[in-house]
Formats: C-alpha cells, structure tokens, sequence
C-alpha cells in the first residue's frame, strides 16, 4: 500500500503546485494600463467559449480577442482573477473553467479515477497474497548448480554463462 | 480515366476481400487445406489491387484533376508535387483509402512472415483482419468515396463517380489546397506513423481472438508471434506521437507540444495499453502467468484504437483537431459495437481456455513490480479515457457541458507517472521469483544518493519548487539505475580483457532484447526530464513594441526591427514577417523571423513562431498581432521552454532502442526452442 | 526434479478465472453495453441539427437593458429569435435587414427577441450601437438558450408561431425578402 500512500502524497503535492504557478506572474510596474502578461495570466485558466478545447490566452480568434480586452477592462477596474472567472462562468456556463468544478456532479471526474486505481489496487493486492499462499513450490536458487558444475570451470566464466542465460530471454 | 480504373479497381479489392473470408472460412479446420493457401494469395492479390487504387488517388491529386472532389478539397495548382502527394492523408476520403491501404499491406505482410509458424491460428488471422479491412473498404467505396466527381444536374452539385443523367461535368481550375496546418514537415511523418501505429495493432488483436476462437491460447507460439507485431505497431504509434508532439510545437504557435486534447487522447490510450501488453507479456514468457490479463490488454488496446478512430472521426466528442465529419459516424459506431461486443464474449466464455500457473515467490520480485506497473498503465489509460469522455456524461446528465482541459490530466496522471517511472527504474533490479531487501539496497543506493545530491545541488542553485524537486530527483534515479546496469555488464566483460567499447557493443548485441529495453528506458527518463522542465519551469511574457523597442523575459532580450510583408505559393499565401534581433545577457545571439501566414483559398491563419534552440532551453518567439495600418507596433510573445530538446532527444533515444530491441533476427531451431521452454513454465535449466 | 512441481496447471480453480466469472462477467457486459449507449446518443445529438419544429424550447432572457422577456408569455404573437455575436461577420450582413424588417413589422403582433451568444458585452452594445438595433436583445447566459436550441453556429434564426410552436430555422444570414415572406406566413394564420 506503500506506493499508494506516495501517490496520494503526490497528488496533493501537484495541486499545490498548480494553484501557485497561478502567481509566477512579475506584479505590473503600475496599477493601470494592464499588460498583456497579466491579461494571460488570467486567460490561461479560462477556455474559450466558442472554439474546442482551446485555451483563452492562445486563442487567435477574433472573439478571442475581444474577450481578453474585455478581461483588460476588467482587471484595470480592479476586478480580482476569481471575480473575472465567475463572470466568465456566469455568462458562458462552466465550459470556460479548464478543469470541472470540484463540486455537484462534475466532481465525479475526479473521484472515479482515484476510485477506480484504489480498487485495483485492492485487488491486485489480493491477487499477490493469494498467490503467495498457495504452497509454495520446492525453493529455487541457482547456487546448487553451481556447486554441481565440474569444479575446474572459472567461476567468473561459469558467472557469465548464468548471465547469458538468465538475460537472455 | 486513371480515376475510374482506381474506382474499379476498389471494387475489385472488395471481391478478393470477400473470396478471402470465404476461402478462410472453408479452410478454418484444417490448416493444410489448399483454400488456406487460396485465401493467403487472395489477401496478398487484395494488397497490390489497393496499392494500385491508392496510387490513382494519389494521381488525380499530383495530377490536378479538379473535377475529383477529393482532389479539388486537398490538392491545387500551387501546391509542390510533394505536397500533394502528402494530401493523400490530408482529408476524410484519402486518409481513410490511405488507412485501408496500410491494413492491407500489415495484413500481406503476416501472410508472409509468419506462415508456417502459427498456420493453425491463420485461418482465423485472416478471417478477423480481412474482415476488419473489408469494413474500411466498404466505408472506402461507400461513405468517403475519394474517387467521387463533380458535377452539375441543373443547378445542383452532385457527387458522383459516374456522370449523373444530364449531368455537366464541374472542372474547376484550381483546387483548395491542403490545409495550412497540415502543410509542414512534421505532417509528412505524423499521420502515416500513427496510422501505422493503429493499424499496425489489428495483427495482434487478429492472432488474441485467433487464439480464443481455437482454443490455442495456451499456447506459446501465438504469445511470441503477438509480442512482435505489438511491437511493430508500438514503435510506429510511438514515432506518431512524438511527430505529433513536434509538429504541435512548431506549427500551431501556443508554446506547447501536448494538450491533452480528445484526439491527442485517442492515440496515447493505446499506447498505454500497448506498453502494458509489451511489458506483462514477459512474465507470461518466463513464469506462465496472466494470460487472462494479457489477452484483455490486447483487446483493450484494439478497442482503443477503433474508440479513439470513431470518437474522433465522428465528431462525437470535439476537439481542437477539427477533422470530424459525421458521415462515417454511424457505420463507425455499429462496426466498433459489434467488435467489442464479439471481443467481450469471446473473452468471457473462453476463459476457461485461458489457464494460468499463478505462484508467487515473493512479493519483492519483478513479477510483482511489474504487476504494480501494469495496474498504473490501466489508471492513466482509465483516468485519460474518464477525461476525454466526462464532457459527454456530464452534459447527459446535467445538461451541462463541461470542459476538461490539462489541469485535470495533468493533476491525476501526473503522480501515477511518477510512480511508474520509479518502477522503471527499480523493476530491472529485482530478479523473477524474489529478491532480496538488502541485496536490492546494496544495488540502489549509490544511484540513490547520487540523485540526492543533485537535487541538493539544485536546491540551492535557486529551485524551489518541491514536485519539480522531487521530478528532477526521480529522473536522475531512474536515469543512473539504467546507466548502472549498462556498467555493470561493461565492467564484467571488460574483466575478460575487452576493451570498454567492445564490451559494450557485444553486450548490448548478444542481449538486444534486454539492453535495447534499456535504451527504451533511458529515452524514456530523457523526455520525462523535458517534461519536468517545461510543466514546471516554462515562462512566458508578452508585449506590443514598436521598432526599436525591446521586450525583456528572464536573460533575454528581444528587439523589434521591422516588419516584412510579401507573398508565396501563388499569390495564396500571405506572410507577416518580423525580424527581432535575439540577446542574452546584452549579447547578440541570433536574428528570429517570427511569421503569421494568412492562406487566401482557405481563409485561415498560422501562426509559425521562430524558436532558438539550446540544450538547456528553447526561446520561442511569436508575432501575435501587429498595427494593421501604421505597422508601428507588433505584439509579441516569448516563451522559454527549459529542457525541451530533452523531449525530442529522448524520443529519438527511444526509437533507436525499440529498433535495436526488436529487429528481426534469423532465428535458428534451437533458439525457438529455447525462447519457448521457459514459457511453458519450466526453468531455464 | 523441479520441473514437475514448478509447473502446478491447477486444473481446478486458477485464481484468474474465479475473479472473472459471475457478477465481474456482467459488471463487464453492462459497462460496455452502458459506453455504446453513450456513444450512441452522443453520435445522435451530434448529428442532430437545430430544433426546427415542435413546441419551442422556453427561455427566459434579461436585456442589456434590464428587462425579462419569456417565451411562454408571448403566446398570441409570432416570435423571431435571432442568435448572433459581435464577433461574426456573417452577423453584420443581415444585422440592418433585420432591424428594417422589425421596423416594418413592429406595430402588428410580431416581436423580435436578440439572443447574443457567448460575446463580450461591450462588443455586443458597440454592435447594437452600429446599427441602430431597437428590438430587444441580451445575452445568452450559460448559453442555456444556444444550447436548447442545439444551434450549430450565429448567426441562426427560429421562427415561432402564434401559439408557440417551431415553424423552421435559417442557418446563415437572412436576405430580402425571406423573412418577410416568413412573417407574413406565420400573421396569416
């Protein structure tokens, strides 16, 4: 369960991380005119409403455009990221949001992957044990051989040939 | 004239297809029976007629003869000959020919290699990958007909191969020309690969239901003959996804090579399983185990590729990759029913068949480490699949449509990707049966502390970032643990007075399965590494200058000369050009000519960024935008990519060592025997 | 020796079998019965163009000026829903012909309802502006409205019917005289 207890760690450790990369952005040198960098920091985490799958801040499209002005009005009327997020959500449903809200249905996405891993760790685990319980055939080591092989072989070469053997497959 | 020969000639291929079921049928008991030998010709015969079909395809496009519509779609006058010959996969009706064509020719290429070998499986190879190709040549001649002319039937546009009553024939004088996207270099390598790569996996998927239809499952030979062509088509999907990646990078300007986009998905799945297949079908060679698993995994990895063909090519689910239409979407959706449906039963209730020799020595073994690894390629492919289709399920029963973009993949697959490179890294430690603790602390931690230190050593070179901490410490491991068992089998040779270069070519060549396995590995720890440093380290800074101006990110500076405007391909293609003299550390360093192409027959847009590439990192400039009147000011985009050439290099790493591992080799008597002994259970005795 | 005991064929009960056999069978059955009705439905709706007939979906929408029109209330009167967006060229081609029209029509039982899809609102107001739009027009919030509708692009255009029923769709921008025609079709009645 070792590896699990890791994974999870890891996981937590991901989120944390990508909620801070979220503030990587230099602070502007003033409040107003807001740069084009502080713009796309907030459109990287939104998609756009209209095109497939495509983030907001690469987005080339005309519409696109507009909606990152509009983000630039926005953020210089002191709005916060959050406050321009949930416009962009109330007005276009929550197809902007690049990842589904962890809550209601959408968390789904979420719980069934880990669900899905837990489970078959679950029974790969019990898999392993139960094939370990069964009598366990005579013990197999590659030692006897070697006490049996003539003894004016050199062991260094006699080392090889196990080698070969073993990796050769 | 051309185009009705290769229309005939179609039709011809489905006879033979047909013939070929038929003959198989009747030989399907008895595996010396002369109609066995008929069909063999026939899928051979079924090959050269669509070579032939698709080779007059590929004429009405070089050609220009515009009144074929898949010619007037893709190809046109301005367009080099290569190009057009590359258009044969740039559209539904040719992609779709092109595909049946390399299903064919995988299917030609068993009848050859692999007669006698496995001769009472073929009837049952033939029947299923004829069958799956039959289907293709169908939607071929049917549905996405790429042999179809224009014409005019009063004021109607009508598709037809043959001229409609009163029909007018329609020649335009130029055609659309190929897509502006897929006119780059990296699309001459991608779609052919990765269809490869999906065709490719037929041949297993034909030989696992081969296996359960005669009951022959728990044979050795069909596990042997499955690992190769899992192998083919692995290294060709393997070349299509890292093409992908590139032509990502280079062509579609957001700085990125993946996006875990729906049809970026449809062909990594695949792999996934694929990869799981190539690794668990090892201990069913060495200990007789999980054949029942195997069998699933080749299914599943077939499924994959027929989901991922259908969801994409249908437009069920959409995705930036706008190729969808939806005219093949029916046939698509009741073709991969009745596959999966038949798969599913056929598994199920030839279970019994599938007899296993379960013992486990010790849960410290490879076997259990590979079960490990197994069970982490089936989360990422769940957690990737949950993804691509949660949008659909969501707005099925909310009524909501959702998006699920690279945050989530990146959240979930991201810690599994972790664990599983650990596993590539400790797994070719640990001997088959058990292994001891202490022996394998002994083997681990000089690799071990070694990747400490270096992480110690970036630490406080400045980075901070914990996960990226913990990646570069988990590449440097695993790298080193690799390295180490090259170093050891050098160092054994080199006792015996071989030179270290001698030692190390004999021992990767008298043991290419293993050390080219290994080469795969280190590929593998390379691009994981370009991974790291563009997830974690990619910066990026945008700005609008005016010549002169200078726009800052990090090291370097970017400044603005001019811009350049002129036209290529005929007048079609119209190209902005900026010229940005590129410096670090204030000292000159190259001149960049980011462009955006506007393509007049298409009416779309690229944007080509100029990118320096260094070992540590890329700069990747792009003109976003620029003053449409005055040209006084353009706006650009810098990003860097930290380590991003690692990602290519290591593919190529991983190519070389696919390649080295798995070609073929004359295989004596004595050698099958041997490879087959211990798949049988026994001990290499 | 060891060959004969390393090699144990259990011909009883191999582990695998027993994890795969009863409800694991039709737990496999269902899911993959359950993905191909997805598949299935999602290949339908794709293909599904907008609603063209049947009693029209109902919607409520607030104006960029304040005000809440609903469809249900509007029964008596025939209703031209416009879908467009700021960012559309093809928009801008039947923007004037579809407030002339409205002009025409205004004073008899006729009102056009302007649904503006995903767009950004001072776009939409500087777009309003241009071209002297007086019918009642607002944003389609959560594109709940595009999205009953099944509308494949803007600009799209739903005729209703006096008693609130779908009497066809243009896909692409309207020309004289289509939808006078169309009008004075649906006031006949």
């Amino acid at each position: 369960m070792k590896p699990l207890f890791i994974l999870i760690t890891i996981l937590f450790l991901v989120g944390a991380l990508l909620t801070a990369t979220a503030s990587i952005q230099p602070p502007a040198q003033a409040q107003s005119p807001i740069s084009d960098d502080e713009v796309n920091a907030v459109a990287k985490n939104l998609y756009c409403p209209v095109c497939e799958n495509t983030p907001l801040d690469v987005c080339p499209t005309q519409a696109c455009k507009d909606w990152r002005e509009m983000i630039r009005t926005q953020l210089s009327e002191g709005w916060t990221e959050e406050q321009v997020t949930d416009y962009f959500v109330d007005k276009f449903g929550p197809r902007v949001l690049a990842q589904p809200p962890a809550q209601g249905f959408p968390i789904l996405v979420w719980i069934l992957p880990v669900a899905a891993l837990l489970g078959g760790g679950v029974v790969l685990w019990r898999l392993l044990r139960q094939w370990q319980a069964r009598p366990a055939p005579v013990e197999i080591t590659t030692v006897p051989n070697i006490s049996v092989a003539p003894p004016n072989i050199d062991p260094e070469v006699l080392a090889r040939i196990e080698r070969e053997v073993e990796t050769r497959f | 004239m051309i185009n009705d020969f290769g229309y005939i000639i179609l039709i011809l291929s489905i006879l033979v297809s047909v013939y070929v079921l038929y003959a198989a049928w009747q030989g399907r008991n008895d595996p010396d029976s002369p109609w066995l030998v008929s069909a063999r010709n026939a899928v051979i015969a079924v090959f050269a007629l669509l070579t032939l079909s698709t080779a007059a395809v590929v004429y009405s496009l070089v050609a220009g003869d515009f009144q074929v519509n898949y010619a007037y779609q893709v190809s046109s006058l301005s367009m080099s000959t290569f190009l057009k010959v590359t258009a044969l996969w740039g559209g539904q009706q040719g992609s779709i020919i092109f595909w049946t064509w390399l299903m064919s020719a995988f299917a030609a290429a068993v009848m050859v290699r692999k007669w006698d070998t496995d001769r009472p499986l073929m009837p049952w190879v033939i029947i299923v990958t004829v069958g799956t190709l039959l289907f293709f040549q169908g939607v071929s001649l049917f549905i996405a007909n790429p042999f179809e002319r224009l014409w005019f039937v009063g004021n109607d546009l009508v598709h037809s191969v043959w001229q409609p009553v009163g029909g007018v024939a329609v020649s335009p004088r130029n055609g659309q020309g190929l897509n502006p996207l897929l006119r780059h270099p990296g699309m001459i390598g991608h779609p052919p690969t990765l269809y490869l790569g999906f065709v490719g996996f037929v041949i297993p998927y034909a030989f696992a239901m081969a296996a359960l239809i005669t009951g022959r499952s728990n044979e050795a030979t069909w596990i042997q003959t499955t690992r190769r062509w899992t192998l083919v088509a692995w290294v060709f999907l393997s070349i299509g996804l890292i093409l992908g990646g590139r032509w990502a990078y280079d062509v579609l300007g957001w700085g990125g090579y993946w996006g875990w986009d729906p049809v970026e998905n449809a062909s990594f799945m695949p792999w996934l399983t694929g990869t799981a297949f190539l690794h668990s079908v090892m201990i069913q060679e060495k200990r007789g185990m999980l054949k029942v698993w195997n069998m699933i995994l080749i299914i599943l990895t077939y499924s994959l590729v027929m989901f991922g063909t259908f969801i994409t090519r249908s437009g069920v689910i959409s995705s930036v990759h706008s190729f969808a239409e939806s005219a093949i979407g029916p046939a698509f959706f009741a073709f991969i029913s009745v596959t999966f449906l038949a798969s599913l039963y056929l598994l199920l209730t030839r279970l019994d068949t599938l007899k296993g020799e379960h013992e486990l020595d010790s849960l410290l073994s490879r076997e259990s480490v590979f079960l490990l690894q197994n069970l982490l390629f089936l989360g990422i492919t769940f957690a990737t699949f949950w993804g691509t289709i949660f949008p659909m399920i969501s707005e099925l029963a909310t009524g909501e449509k959702i998006t699920v973009g690279p945050p989530f993949y990146n959240k979930v697959n991201g810690p599994l990707f972790a664990v599983l490179v650990l596993t590539m890294g400790v797994a070719p430690l640990l001997a088959w049966r058990k292994h001891s603790a202490k022996r394998l602390g002994r083997a681990l931690w000089l690799p071990f502390a070694i990747a400490v230190a270096i992480t110690l050593g970036l630490l406080l070179f400045g980075i901070r970032n914990p996960t990226a901490l913990f990646g570069y410490w988990l590449v440097a491991f695993v790298g080193l643990t690799t390295l180490w068992e090259f170093g050891k089998g050098i160092r054994a040779r080199m006792k015996h007075g071989e030179s270290p270069g001698l030692a190390m070519v004999r021992l990767i060549g008298r043991n290419r399965r293993r050390y080219g396995g290994y080469i795969v590995h280190l590929g593998v720890v390379m691009m994981a590494l370009g991974i790291v440093g563009t997830n974690f380290f990619q910066q990026e800074t945008q700005g609008m200058l005016a010549p002169g101006e200078s726009l800052h990110l990090d090291r370097y500076t970017l400044t603005y000369e001019r811009l350049l405007q002129y036209e290529q391909e005929g007048g079609d293609r119209h190209v902005t050009e900026a010229k940005v003299n590129l410096y670090r550390d204030g000292k000159f360093l190259r001149t960049l000519r980011p462009h955006k192409d506007f393509f007049e027959s298409n009416e779309q847009s690229l944007t080509i960024p100029a990118v320096l590439s260094r070992p540590g990192e890329d700069v990747y400039v792009l003109l976003v935008g620029w003053e449409e009147i005055s040209f006084n000011g353009s706006t650009f985009k810098i990003y860097i990519n930290p380590l991003v050439s690692w990602l290519w290099a290591g593919g190529l790493v991983l190519i070389a060592g696919t390649l080295l591992a798995a070609w073929p080799e004359k295989q004596t008597a004595a050698s099958w025997a041997a490879a087959r002994r211990p798949a049988l259970g026994a001990t290499a005795q | 020796m060891t060959e004969a005991i390393t090699t144990p064929i259990d011909e009883s009960t191999p582990p695998d079998d027993q994890t795969q056999t009863g409800p694991w069978r039709w737990l496999a059955v269902v899911l993959l019965v359950a993905l191909l009705a997805l598949m299935g439905w999602g290949l339908q709706a794709q293909a599904g163009g907008p609603v063209e007939s049947g009693p029209a979906p109902d919607f409520t929408l607030t104006t960029f000026e304040g005000e809440t029109i609903t469809l249900s209330e509007l029964k008596g009167q025939v209703v031209i829903i416009n879908f467009w967006a700021s960012w559309c060229p093809p928009c801008r081609e039947e923007a004037a012909y579809l407030e002339a029209t409205w002009r025409k029509y205004k004073d008899q039982d006729v009102l056009f309802i302007g649904v503006d899809y995903v767009d950004a609102e001072p776009n939409a107001l500087a777009y309003l502006e241009e071209f002297d739009i007086t019918y009642p027009n607002g944003p389609d919030l959560g594109q709940q409205i595009s999205d009953a509708y099944n509308i494949k692009g803007v600009p799209e255009t739903f005729y209703v019917d006096k008693t609130g029923h779908l009497r066809g769709v243009q896909i692409g921008p309207l020309y004289p005289p289509a939808l006078d025609h169309k009008i004075e079709e649906l006031l006949a009645e």
